[in-house]
């Protein structure tokens, strides 16, 4: 790891100053990426910014039809959270597996989403439920927030507060792992808003897609059928030693029926 | 004599130093002026080295020294050496290229060590190896073992990259018995390269002494004494008795801490240049890359047979791949090891294998857990269920049709069996994984969509290469006994020193029982000492499932000679003969008396000698003795393997494993069974998950864990166990060794449950969820 | 430059001046002299390293020593009773050989004790589980699994 200054500051106003001034600065939400990052030394920020006291960008906050979870939630936290079981049981189902135990008590919602690893799961649950990331500037749809590989529509400096989820009728996260990584090698969230259903894919593609022919044919009729037979095309998907295009595009198949299973369970 | 400790599920003495974190592993060891190591490792998988320009590390904060390859020439630093000379078809001797402990003129693979930077502290000696600069002149590399012999050229003195071509069997008389055959069946199979894994790095310490211009390395070795042997003998030029070596707490080896690594060296000899100790410790990423690998052989093997499915002949032919350098026992892993093997547990009457080695521009390979037996337990058991299905023969019944029944059994590939009882294994493991009830699993598993397959293996390990002589006939350059040393106490405990070095194995443990036992002390009593060349006389370490037939007979001799001279002091202090003293659970007796003395009474006599044969014998009771057996020792052993295939995903989970082995006499069935279940691990390992791959340019693609998938705790199954027992013949415990059984038997017993599953002929190792759905798609 | 960094280990009160970039388990092993804390490899997957930090089990090579400023840690230096005997989660692995190199053991301990307080009955499956973030190459689980399966019983949810 190359050396760095640290910061730990004590308001998000704080946070923004201090990595307006620091254009090599990074934030540090849990570090669960990036320092591993840095310890490779693929990373090597001048500066990081902790956010770990800042107390405006924790908490989960449930109305009717929204479910508003701070940037700085631990993965644990959302995964363990009774509000967000009881509202969106598929997010804190999916937040309980994420890595593993010990990543999930460091790891943050904003981190993974200003991440944006093309392999996340947090990405697909925001595209899925079709999601409204907050940040110290301005409310981003999540469907302009993925921009490509770990390429976001943040701006430099921007800091993500939270991130509001529309609560849908059902929905599932069916995830197939990297057998190595445990990342997703594919991941495929499915969400219905009763009539109009979206379908996210993460881990196959350079970033989080949505799958507009399997969410038509779900929004027609949310049943596993639906989707079963439509074959995905492969090309413009990741290849790797785990997986080809092929075997990802089969797999997003199978996933999605799966999770569409899981949602009506 | 009681059996209360032998046999016995007695709970290991190390562990509350373990489970209190008070183990001390190398890393762990801080010297007074300690200093760290970097290494500047070669990105290129072949390039030859125009420049290596070290000056502005050597002038980055807290550098002490920075050492290219030129500069341990200039010291007349030799390379490392081989220990195995194998003599190829034409009675020539192998080809063995230089291995410079850091390079010189060329780097022949991904990670080979190009400058070592030491300074005051790790991340400065870190942040100083990025200023090393290299120039290097980029050439074409060849990675794949069946194509190296048509490749780039590694070594000048082997143009066609070949370092022997080697062969076990009467070709002639093979290839008749194939010519007359009712029926043969034939494999093309690839034996995957495996990357060990131990989970503590390789670490090295090294700290010099002016005042005795001596040495000590503290080293996670699994046998301190041959590392020092070969660097002080063959690259350091030192007398062995100036180089301490220490191998503490070892985290795991699974044969990857046998060999002598170049940074060893370097630490060692860059310590006196500093007059400081000099530490270095792997990052995982290095042990990727510079750790031996394990494996990685090509073969096609045939099996002909008689109408009756009886095994007539077998034809092998093996290109093994050695990566760019010939490490420590490299040579003799895909010969020795593996063609001796090759008639497992059956009479098939002739064998000829023949065994091609390459070097590559990859990591070199060497032993890694079974060390060729599992590449030729793989061969013999995917022939045999396959050529059973070919031919609609039951995989069990063809298997009992060529059981060795007869003991001793001479084999056409060299090993003489001393005992064994296949049957006895097989039908354990029958009724222990209720075979009989696999049918109605299938047809539950297919309400799940699942596909259920079941697959056997039936393997012979040979543990204990031995003898020496017979060894050294074959080329091995070092003996294979074994070394023990019992002190008493004058108050009647025991220290024992002993020459098999434990890293997860329990030695302290089960040697202690064993001399426990024997000398009918509490286990309290028993001290076990390993490891450290200052302490202990002489070893040859722990390797090829060797410590308690090898380790554990030696000791046994030594424990012969406290007990015949206790036997002396005994009779001199109750004024008896020496032929009527009796010794039983710690109690000299006078025969047919009721007179006795108490071992700690010997003892003490011995070392206050004042009523005391001084005339005839010496005080103290202090013996050693080495043992060099008489033969291997043969464990065997059958399992059964039940596999679940997703039909949709193609992923495959062990439904059940079921293993019964015979490992001749047990000593602590909890340790044995622990031993199994780890090699069964890794075994499935190797079936399911492993697989190094790199790629045509020679970059390593699985660097990381985040690509080399070792199994989790979710990949693997609890596993169902038993054991027969055959006692070994020729040594007195009965024991044969358990180490390494799992790894041998298990990736054979996977891939025929999966092949059963999918009704495939063949499918590649590792078999992961896109092979199989490969396969499947491929099938429909 | 070093930064000061103050923490309670084990208990008692420990604070080091450190270059920003020293990870948590840097701190623990070289300048707390707390070796039982393992480096089994540089990309979060082993676990060797995992501790307790405020209770919840973390793995030290994931986070820089500043992220626990502040914080309780216990490492497995810090497990076992006052007097030297046993937790019993350490027991449990003692007395169903859930060990044999021991390198990743304290970190298995660990990660153990965090997840038996809420799952004081854990099946095998739940077990296997929590294990996602722990590698061992010498036991093939078995017997950790067994291990853990008995400790938490014997913790009934508590440290």
């Amino acid at each position: 790891m190359h050396a760095f200054e640290y910061h730990r500051p004590a308001s998000s106003k704080d946070a923004v100053s201090l990595v307006s001034k620091k254009p090599e600065g990074r934030y540090l939400a849990g570090g669960q990426s990036l320092v591993q990052a840095m310890k490779l030394r693929l990373s090597s920020p001048s500066d990081l910014i902790d956010l770990s006291a800042l107390k405006d960008l924790t908490g989960i906050r449930t109305s009717g039809s929204t479910v508003e979870i701070g940037a700085m939630a631990r993965h644990a936290e959302v995964a363990g959270s009774a509000e967000v079981k009881k509202a969106i049981p598929a997010l804190a189902a999916l937040a309980g597996t994420i890595g593993d135990r010990q990543v999930r008590h460091m790891g943050t919602l904003g981190g993974s989403l200003a991440n944006d690893d093309p392999a996340a799961d947090y990405p697909a649950a925001a595209l899925g439920l079709g999601a409204t990331i907050h940040t110290n500037k301005r409310k981003i749809e999540a469907d302009k927030f993925f921009k490509g590989l770990y390429e976001t529509a943040l701006e430099p400096g921007e800091l993500i507060t939270s991130v509001s989820f529309p609560v849908p009728k059902r929905a599932a996260y069916m995830k197939f792992k990297n057998p190595a990584s445990r990342f997703a090698m594919v991941g495929v969230f499915v969400a219905d808003f009763g009539g109009k259903a979206r379908v996210a894919v993460t881990g196959a593609g350079p970033s989080v897609f949505r799958q507009a022919e399997m969410e038509k044919a779900l929004s027609a009729k949310f049943a596993p059928d639906s989707v079963a037979g439509i074959k995905v095309k492969p090309d413009g998907l990741n290849s790797d030693l785990h997986a080809s295009p092929e075997y990802r595009a089969h797999l997003i198949t199978v996933m999605a029926r799966r999770a569409v299973e899981a949602a009506l369970k | 004599m009681s059996t209360s400790l032998i046999g016995a599920r007695v709970q290991r003495k190390e562990d509350y130093r373990f489970l209190t974190g008070a183990g001390q592993y190398t890393d762990d060891v801080e010297l007074p002026h300690q200093s760290y190591a970097a290494f500047v490792r070669s990105p290129h998988a072949h390039a030859v080295l125009k420049k290596v320009n070290i000056e502005k590390a050597k002038k980055a904060p807290g550098v002490l020294a920075v050492y290219t390859g030129t500069d341990l020439a200039n010291a007349k630093v030799g390379g490392l050496p081989c220990g195995w000379l194998i003599t190829d078809v034409k009675g020539q001797p192998m080809k063995e290229p230089p291995y410079p402990p850091l390079a010189q003129g060329k780097v022949r693979h991904v990670g080979e060590r190009v400058a070592v930077v030491i300074a005051e502290t790790l991340a400065q000696a870190r942040d100083a190896a990025e200023l090393v600069e290299v120039d290097y002149q980029v050439l074409p590399a060849v990675v794949d073992a069946a194509k190296a012999s048509k490749g780039p050229k590694l070594h000048d003195i082997a143009p066609d990259n070949t370092c022997y071509v080697w062969a076990l069997g009467d070709k002639a008389a093979v290839d008749a018995a194939f010519a007359k055959a009712a029926h043969v069946t034939r494999l093309d199979l690839v034996n995957n390269r495996l990357i060990p894994n131990a989970i503590e790095p390789r670490s090295a310490n090294a700290v010099y002494s002016r005042a005795g211009d001596d040495y000590t390395l503290y080293v996670a070795s699994q046998n301190p004494h041959v590392e020092r042997l070969l660097m002080t003998a063959f690259v350091l030029g030192l007398p062995e008795s100036k180089v301490r070596v220490v191998a503490p707490d070892v985290g795991g080896g699974f044969g990857s801490k046998i060999y002598l690594y170049p940074e060893d060296v370097v630490v060692t000899w860059a310590s006196k240049q500093l007059n400081r100790a000099v530490k270095w410790t792997a990052e995982r990423s290095e042990s990727f890359l510079s750790d031996a690998h394990g494996r990685d052989h090509v073969t096609t093997a045939e099996l002909a047979l008689d109408k009756d499915g009886k095994f007539l002949a077998m034809r092998v032919q093996t290109t093994a791949n050695l990566g760019a350098y010939l490490s420590t026992f490299a040579s003799c892993i895909p010969t020795i090891l593996y063609a001796t093997l090759l008639a497992g547990q059956y009479t098939t009457p002739l064998i000829y294998c023949e065994v091609t080695s390459v070097f590559t521009n990859t990591a070199p390979v060497d032993a890694y857990r079974g060390a060729g037996r599992p590449e030729a337990t793989y061969v013999v058991e995917r022939l045999v269920e396959t050529a059973a299905r070919e031919m609609k023969l039951d995989p069990v019944e063809i298997r009992r049709r060529n059981f060795i029944r007869q003991f001793p059994y001479q084999t056409p590939v060299a090993l003489q069996y001393d005992t064994g009882d296949y049957d006895a294994t097989l039908d354990a493991v029958l009724k222990l994984a209720d075979v009989a009830g696999f049918p109605s699993r299938k047809q539950q598993s297919l309400k799940s969509g699942k596909l259920r397959g079941i697959g056997y293996a039936c393997y012979i390990e040979a543990c204990g290469i031995a003898p020496s002589n017979v060894a050294g006939s074959l080329g091995a350059r070092a003996g294979l006994f074994e070394a023990g040393e019992i002190r008493v106490h004058p108050t009647g405990t025991v220290t024992v020193f002993t020459g098999s070095h434990s890293h997860g194995q329990g030695h302290e443990t089960t040697f202690a029982q064993v001399v426990a036992e024997r000398l009918g002390l509490p286990m309290e009593a028993v001290e076990i000492v390993h490891g450290d060349t200052s302490k202990v006389l002489f070893g040859m370490g722990t390797y090829g499932s060797r410590s308690i037939a090898v380790g554990g007979t030696a000791i046994v001799k030594a424990l012969d000679k406290i007990v015949a001279k206790g036997k002396k002091i005994a009779a001199h202090l109750m004024e008896a003969a020496e032929s009527d003293i009796e010794y039983d659970k710690g109690v000299f007796k006078v025969a047919g008396t009721d007179k006795k003395k108490m071992f700690g009474e010997v003892a003490f006599a011995a070392y206050v000698p004042h009523n005391y044969p001084l005339d005839k014998l010496e005080p103290g009771l202090n013996e050693n003795a080495f043992y060099d057996p008489a033969n291997f020792t043969f464990p065997a052993g059958s399992y059964v393997c039940e596999v679940e295939v997703d039909k949709e995903t193609g992923a495959t989970t062990i439904a059940a494993f079921t293993a019964v082995d015979d490992f001749g006499r047990i000593i602590n069935p909890m340790i044995v069974e622990g031993q199994v279940h780890g090699g069964l691990a890794q075994g499935i390992g190797q079936a399911l998950t492993e697989g190094c791959r790199y790629e045509d340019s020679g970059q390593l693609v699985t660097g990381s864990f985040l690509d080399y998938c070792i199994p989790r705790a979710g990949d693997v199954p609890s596993f169902k166990l038993d054991t027969r027992e055959t006692a070994c013949t020729h040594n007195p415990l009965g024991v044969k060794g358990c180490g390494e059984a799992g790894a041998i038997g298990a990736p054979a017993a996977v891939m025929n449950a999966i092949t059963d599953a999918l009704g495939v002929k063949d499918l590649p190792m590792p078999a992961t969820a896109q092979t199989v759905w490969r396969s499947m798609h491929k099938a429909a | 430059m070093t930064i000061k960094v103050s923490m309670k280990v084990n208990g008692k009160a420990a604070s080091a001046e450190v270059e920003a970039r020293t990870l948590l388990v840097t701190l623990i092993r070289e300048n707390l002299r707390l070796t039982g804390t393992h480096v089994g490899c540089d990309t979060a997957q082993c676990g060797a390293c995992t501790v307790l930090m405020n209770g919840k089990a973390i793995k030290s090579c994931s986070i820089v020593a500043m992220q626990a400023e502040g914080a309780e840690i216990m490492t497995i230096e810090g497990v076992a009773r006052p007097d030297g005997s046993l937790h019993p989660m350490q027991a449990a692995f003692k007395e169903n050989h859930g060990l044999q190199c021991g390198f990743c053991t304290p970190g298995m301990v660990m990660n153990a004790l965090d997840f038996a307080r809420s799952h004081p009955n854990p099946t095998e499956q739940e077990v296997r589980e929590s294990l996602e973030g722990n590698l061992c190459r010498c036991t093939g689980y078995h017997n950790i699994v067994k291990s853990i399966m008995a400790g938490a019983k014997a913790m009934g949810g508590k440290i």
